[in-house]
C-alpha cells in the first residue's frame, strides 16, 4: 500500500446554527487521484476549505495530517507553502491582466518593489506547455475561451509547485471536448507523481478519472470505493452512496388540497447569456403549474434553473428571450423589471436570501413591506400602523422566531431570515410563487416549517414552483416533477412515478448524449 | 436597555452635550448667550439645507454630490444678477431654485441612467458651475440690494419675523411674544405627537419604554423651550430659521413615512433585492440627486441674503461641510443606514464647535484639523461599533 500523503481526522466543523461536517474522515494516498462526490451542501468543499486554512486552525476541532506531521494553517498561505493548492470552481482570474500577471499574482518573481517581468514571463509559459496551452503569457486572459482560463488555473497552481492540487468542480463550464482534455491532462500529471483531489457531480468524469472515490453526505464521510479495477465503478453504484438516506417523515403529507385549471404556462422559453449572447442558458423550455399545485424543477448547479424563474419573472435575468407566457390560459407580455412581474401576480423568492433578497440593514417589518408598499400607503405616504400590523400578522402566521418585528433581519437565524423572504413574498399576493431553493443553508426543522408554509400556499390556491437542488426535498414535496439540465428540460414525471435514482439517471443520459 | 447600548445610541448626542458644555464653560457661558445661539443659527443655515439633500445621496449607497458648492454659488449668482436688472424678485426666487433643481436632474440624468459613478459626475459638476459662476458674476462681487429678499431670506440684523402680537397690543419691549408663541405652538405639537405615538404602541402592543420616551421628549423640548426663550429675549425668529424648520420638517417626512423615502433605504442596504421587489432603482438615485440640486439652489439664495450680495469664490467647501454632517450624524459610507435626526445633530455639532473655537480664538488652521479630527472619529466609531455586533 503507497503512503498516506494526507489524513484528515476526525473534522468536525459547526457553522452558527449548522453542523456542516461531523466527525469527517479522510484519506489520501501519496500519487493517487481522489475523487469527493456528494450532494450540493453535503460539505465537500466545507471539507477542502479546513484543508486548505481558508477556515483557519481552531475554528473546527480535528487533525490535519499531511507528510507525516500534524498541520495548523492559520491561511491559505500556510497550505500553500507545503504545497496544497486549490482551484476553486469560479475562476480566480483578473481580465484586464495577462495570463503571466494572473499565474504570479500575489506570489511575484523578483523583489516585490521591483517585479522582474522576464522571470515572470518566462516561468510562466513554461508552466503553460506543461498543460498544453500554446498561448503566450502575455496574452490577456479576457482573450481566451473559459476552458483555456481553466488551464491558466492549473499552471497557476502548478507555479506555486503544488504537491497536492485540488480540484473543486473543474469542469462545470467546460464542454464535452475540453472536459475530456482536463481529465487527461490530470492523468498525466499523476504518472509524474502528483497527487490531486477532484470534487465533481459529473459521475461518468469521476468514474475515468478518479483511482478511489470517498461519497460525502450530510457532512458526513459515508463510504470509500475503490475505483482501480479494470472495469470503472458504475455511476449506479456511486449514486447509491449519494443519495440513500432514509427518508421518513421529512415532509408534511399535503392533503385534500384540488389541484385546479393552469395558471401558468411557458412554451418554448429561450433566453440567452447577458454577456455572452450567443450562449443559451434556457433552451427551448416549456412548461405549466396548475392552481393549488406544487411543481418540483430539479436540476444541478448551473443547469439554468434559476435563469429560467428570474427571466419569467419581469426579465431580470437574460437577454433575447423568446417564448410565450399564458396566465390563467390568457397570453401576456411582462415588460421588463420586476414591477411588471408582481402586477401580474407572480412572485421570485430568490435563492441567495442575503445577497439579493433581503435588505439586511432593515427591520422585519419593513422587508415585509418592501415588495407591495401600495397595499399600505397612500399617496406615496406609508401608513405606519398599518404596515406594523402586516408585519406582525406574518410573524404570527409563518411562527417567525423574534422578540419584535422591528428587529433587523441581518441578526436573525437562516430559517427566520427565509421565513421573513417567504413572508415578503406573500404579502405581495401573488397568484404565482416561484421558490428558488427555499430551504438552502437551514437547519431540519427550519425547514419543515417552511415545507408547511408551502403546503399552506397550495392549499390556498396558488400555484408553487420549487427549484432544488435537493432530490428528496423535490421528491417529498413536489405533485409533479422537472427535471433540468444544461438550459433543457430532459424530462417530466409525476410524484409518484419518480426515484432518486430514475431522475439521477434522465440527467446523466442527457449529459452524456450532448 | 443596558448602559452600553446607551452610550452606543446616543454617543454624538452625548458628545455634544460634552462640547456644548465645554466651550459654555471656556467661554465664561457667551456660547449660551442669545447673540451666540442666534449666529449659530445664521451661520449654519446652508449645512443644515445641504446636508438634508446630501443625506438622501448617501442613502443610496454612501454616494455624495461634491458639486453642491459650485451649484450654490452659480444659482446665487444668477439670482443677484437678475435682482441687480431689477427683475422681480420672485422671479429671481424662482430662478434659483429652478437651476439648482434643473441641474440635480442634470447630473441625476448620468448617474441613474448612464451609471457614470456619482463622484466623477458630480466633480465635474463642482468644476463646471464654479466657472459658469465667474461667467455670470464677471469676476466680480454683485451686491443685493432688495430688502424684501434680505428679510425673507435672513440677511443681516432686521431680518426677523416682526413681533405681531405685540404690535398688535401696542406693547413694546421683550422679549418677543410672537417668537414665544410660535415656539411654545412647536412644543405642544411635538409633545402631541409624542402622546399619540405611544398611545398607538400600547394599542399594538409594541414594546418601548415609555420613561424612556418621555425623558427623550422632555428633554428635547427641554433644549428648544432654551433655544426659543434665548431668541425672544434677542430679537426673534431669524427668518432663516423658518426655512431650515420647513426643509427638516420635509425631509424627516420623506425619509420616515413615504415610500420614496423607503426606497432610498432599501437601494443603499441592497439594490438587487430592491430592484427584485419591483423597485425602479435608477429612479430612486435621480430622486435623490434631483433633490439636492434643488436644495443647493435653496442654500444659494440663503447664502446670498446672509452676505447680501453673491462672490464668485461662495460656496467653495460647502459640500464637505454638509457630507461631514452626515457622517457625523451616523449616518453610513456603505448608504442604507441615516436619519435626519442624527443630521441635524452632526450639523450642530460642527458648528458648535466651528463658533466655540472661534469665540475662545483658536487658530483657523488649527480649527481645520480640529474638524478632521471630529469626522474621523465620528466614523472610526460607527466601524468599530458595527464590527462588534459580527
Amino acid at each position: 500500500m503507497a503512503k498516506i500523503l494526507l489524513e484528515m481526522k476526525n473534522i468536525t466543523k459547526t457553522f452558527p446554527g449548522v453542523k456542516a461536517l461531523d466527525n469527517v474522515n479522510f484519506k489520501v494516498e501519496e500519487g493517487e487521484i481522489h475523487a469527493l462526490v456528494g450532494e450540493n451542501g453535503a460539505g465537500k468543499s466545507t471539507l477542502m476549505n479546513v484543508l486548505s486554512g481558508i477556515y483557519p486552525y481552531g475554528s473546527y476541532e480535528g487533525d490535519i495530517i499531511y507528510d507525516g506531521k500534524v498541520c495548523k494553517f492559520s491561511n491559505i498561505k500556510d497550505s500553500e507553502k507545503l504545497g496544497i493548492v486549490i482551484i476553486h470552481q469560479e475562476l480566480a482570474l483578473v481580465p484586464e491582466m495577462t495570463i503571466g500577471e494572473n499565474m504570479y499574482l500575489g506570489n511575484e518573481r523578483g523583489h516585490k518593489f521591483a517585479i522582474d517581468w522576464n522571470t515572470t514571463y518566462a516561468e510562466a509559459d513554461k508552466y503553460l506547455k506543461m498543460v498544453g496551452l500554446s498561448e503566450s503569457s502575455k496574452t490577456q486572459v479576457k482573450d481566451i475561451g473559459t476552458g483555456k482560463q481553466q488551464l491558466v488555473e492549473i499552471a497557476k497552481a502548478l507555479a506555486k509547485q503544488a504537491k497536492l492540487l485540488i480540484l473543486d468542480e473543474p469542469t462545470s463550464s467546460l464542454n464535452e471536448e475540453d472536459s475530456r482534455a482536463l481529465l487527461d491532462l490530470m492523468l498525466g500529471f499523476k504518472k509524474q507523481g502528483m497527487t490531486m483531489i477532484i470534487i465533481s457531480h459529473k459521475l461518468n468524469e469521476v468514474a475515468y478519472v478518479a483511482d478511489t472515490i470517498t461519497v460525502v453526505r450530510d457532512g458526513a464521510t459515508i463510504e470509500t470505493i475503490d475505483n482501480h479495477g479494470a472495469e470503472p465503478v458504475s455511476e449506479e453504484r456511486i449514486i447509491r452512496g449519494m443519495v440513500g438516506r432514509e427518508m421518513t417523515n421529512r415532509f408534511p403529507k399535503r392533503e385534500g388540497v384540488a389541484i385546479g385549471s393552469t395558471m401558468l404556462e411557458v412554451s418554448h422559453w429561450t433566453v440567452h447569456h447577458p454577456l455572452y449572447p450567443e450562449r443559451k442558458v434556457v433552451d427551448d423550455v416549456s412548461m405549466y403549474v396548475r392552481k393549488g399545485e406544487v411543481v418540483g424543477i430539479y436540476g444541478l448547479m448551473g443547469a439554468g434553473r434559476t435563469e429560467l424563474a428570474m427571466s419569467i419573472f419581469g426579465q431580470t435575468y437574460g437577454t433575447n428571450i423568446s417564448g410565450e407566457l399564458k396566465i390563467d390560459g390568457k397570453p401576456v407580455k411582462i415588460k421588463k423589471g420586476a414591477d411588471d412581474a408582481i402586477r401580474h401576480k407572480i412572485a421570485y423568492v430568490t435563492e441567495d436570501r442575503k445577497g439579493n433578497g433581503l435588505v439586511l440593514s432593515q427591520s422585519i417589518k419593513v422587508n415585509t413591506s418592501l415588495a407591495h408598499l401600495d397595499a399600505i400607503s397612500r399617496h406615496m405616504v406609508i401608513d405606519g400602523d398599518k404596515e406594523y400590523a402586516v408585519a406582525e400578522e406574518y410573524r404570527k402566521k409563518l411562527k417567525t422566531k423574534t422578540p419584535t418585528v422591528e428587529q433587523l433581519v441581518g441578526n436573525l437565524s437562516g430559517g427566520n431570515q427565509q421565513k421573513v423572504l417567504l413572508a415578503k413574498w406573500m404579502f405581495a399576493e401573488p397568484d404565482i410563487m416561484l421558490l428558488d431553493e427555499p430551504t438552502r443553508g437551514i437547519d431540519v426543522g427550519a425547514k419543515y416549517e417552511i415545507y408547511c408554509i408551502i403546503n399552506d400556499l397550495a392549499a390556498a390556491g396558488k400555484s408553487v414552483v420549487m427549484i432544488s437542488s435537493e432530490l428528496p426535498e423535490v421528491l417529498g414535496m413536489s405533485d409533479r416533477i422537472y427535471i433540468m439540465n444544461e438550459g433543457k428540460f430532459v424530462g417530466e414525471m409525476k410524484a409518484e412515478d419518480a426515484t432518486q435514482e430514475n431522475i439521477m439517471a434522465l440527467i446523466l443520459q442527457s449529459g452524456r448524449g450532448a | 436597555m443596558s448602559v452600553g447600548a446607551f452610550f452606543q445610541k446616543y454617543t454624538m448626542v452625548i458628545a455634544l452635550v460634552l462640547v456644548v458644555i465645554f466651550f459654555a464653560i471656556a467661554t465664561g457661558g457667551n456660547s449660551l448667550m442669545p447673540g451666540s445661539i442666534n449666529n449659530l443659527i445664521s451661520q449654519n443655515g446652508y449645512v443644515f439645507v445641504l446636508a438634508a439633500g446630501m443625506l438622501l445621496c448617501i442613502l443610496t449607497g454612501g454616494n455624495i454630490d461634491l458639486s453642491v458648492g459650485s451649484v450654490v454659488c452659480f444659482a446665487a449668482a444668477v439670482g443677484c444678477v437678475l435682482m441687480d436688472n431689477k427683475v422681480n424678485m420672485w422671479i429671481a426666487v424662482l430662478a434659483m431654485l429652478g437651476i439648482g433643481l434643473a441641474i440635480g436632474i442634470f447630473q441625476g440624468f448620468w448617474i441613474a441612467k448612464v451609471h457614470v459613478p456619482a463622484f466623477i459626475a458630480t466633480l465635474s459638476g463642482m468644476y463646471a458651475f464654479r466657472g459658469f459662476s465667474n461667467v455670470v458674476l464677471g469676476g466680480f462681487r454683485v451686491d443685493i440690494t432688495n430688502e424684501q429678499f434680505l428679510m425673507l431670506f435672513g440677511g443681516g440684523r432686521d431680518c426677523y419675523i416682526p413681533d405681531f402680537i405685540r404690535q398688535w397690543t401696542g406693547t413694546t419691549g421683550k422679549p418677543n411674544l410672537t417668537c414665544l408663541a410660535i415656539g411654545g405652538i412647536a412644543i405642544l405639537v411635538y409633545v402631541l405627537m409624542t402622546v399619540r405615538k405611544i398611545s398607538v404602541q400600547k394599542k399594538l402592543n409594541i414594546h418601548q419604554s415609555i420613561p424612556g420616551q418621555i425623558v427623550t421628549t422632555a428633554l428635547i423640548s427641554g433644549v428648544i423651550g432654551f433655544i426659543i426663550w434665548q431668541l425672544a429675549s434677542l430679537r426673534g425668529f431669524p427668518t432663516v430659521l423658518i426655512w431650515i424648520a420647513l426643509v427638516l420638517g420635509i425631509y424627516q417626512y420623506i425619509t420616515t413615512k413615504t415610500a420614496i423615502g423607503r426606497h432610498l433605504y432599501a437601494v443603499g442596504g441592497n439594490e438587487k433585492a430592491t430592484a427584485l421587489s419591483g423597485v425602479k432603482t435608477r429612479n430612486v438615485y435621480w430622486f435623490a440627486y434631483a433633490s439636492i440640486g434643488l436644495m443647493a439652489g435653496l442654500a444659494g439664495i440663503l447664502t446670498a441674503a446672509r452676505a447680501k450680495g453673491i462672490d464668485p469664490v461662495y460656496g467653495e467647501g460647502y459640500e464637505m461641510d454638509a457630507i461631514a454632517s452626515c457622517f457625523i450624524g451616523g449616518a453610513s459610507a456603505y448608504g442604507g443606514i441615516g436619519k435626519v435626526s442624527g443630521m441635524i445633530i452632526g450639523a450642530v455639532l460642527m458648528g458648535v464647535i466651528n463658533q466655540g473655537m472661534n469665540m475662545v480664538g483658536v487658530d483657523s488652521n488649527l480649527q481645520k484639523v480640529v474638524k478632521g479630527l471630529v469626522l474621523l472619529g465620528a466614523v472610526v466609531f460607527d466601524v468599530m461599533s458595527k464590527r462588534q455586533k459580527r
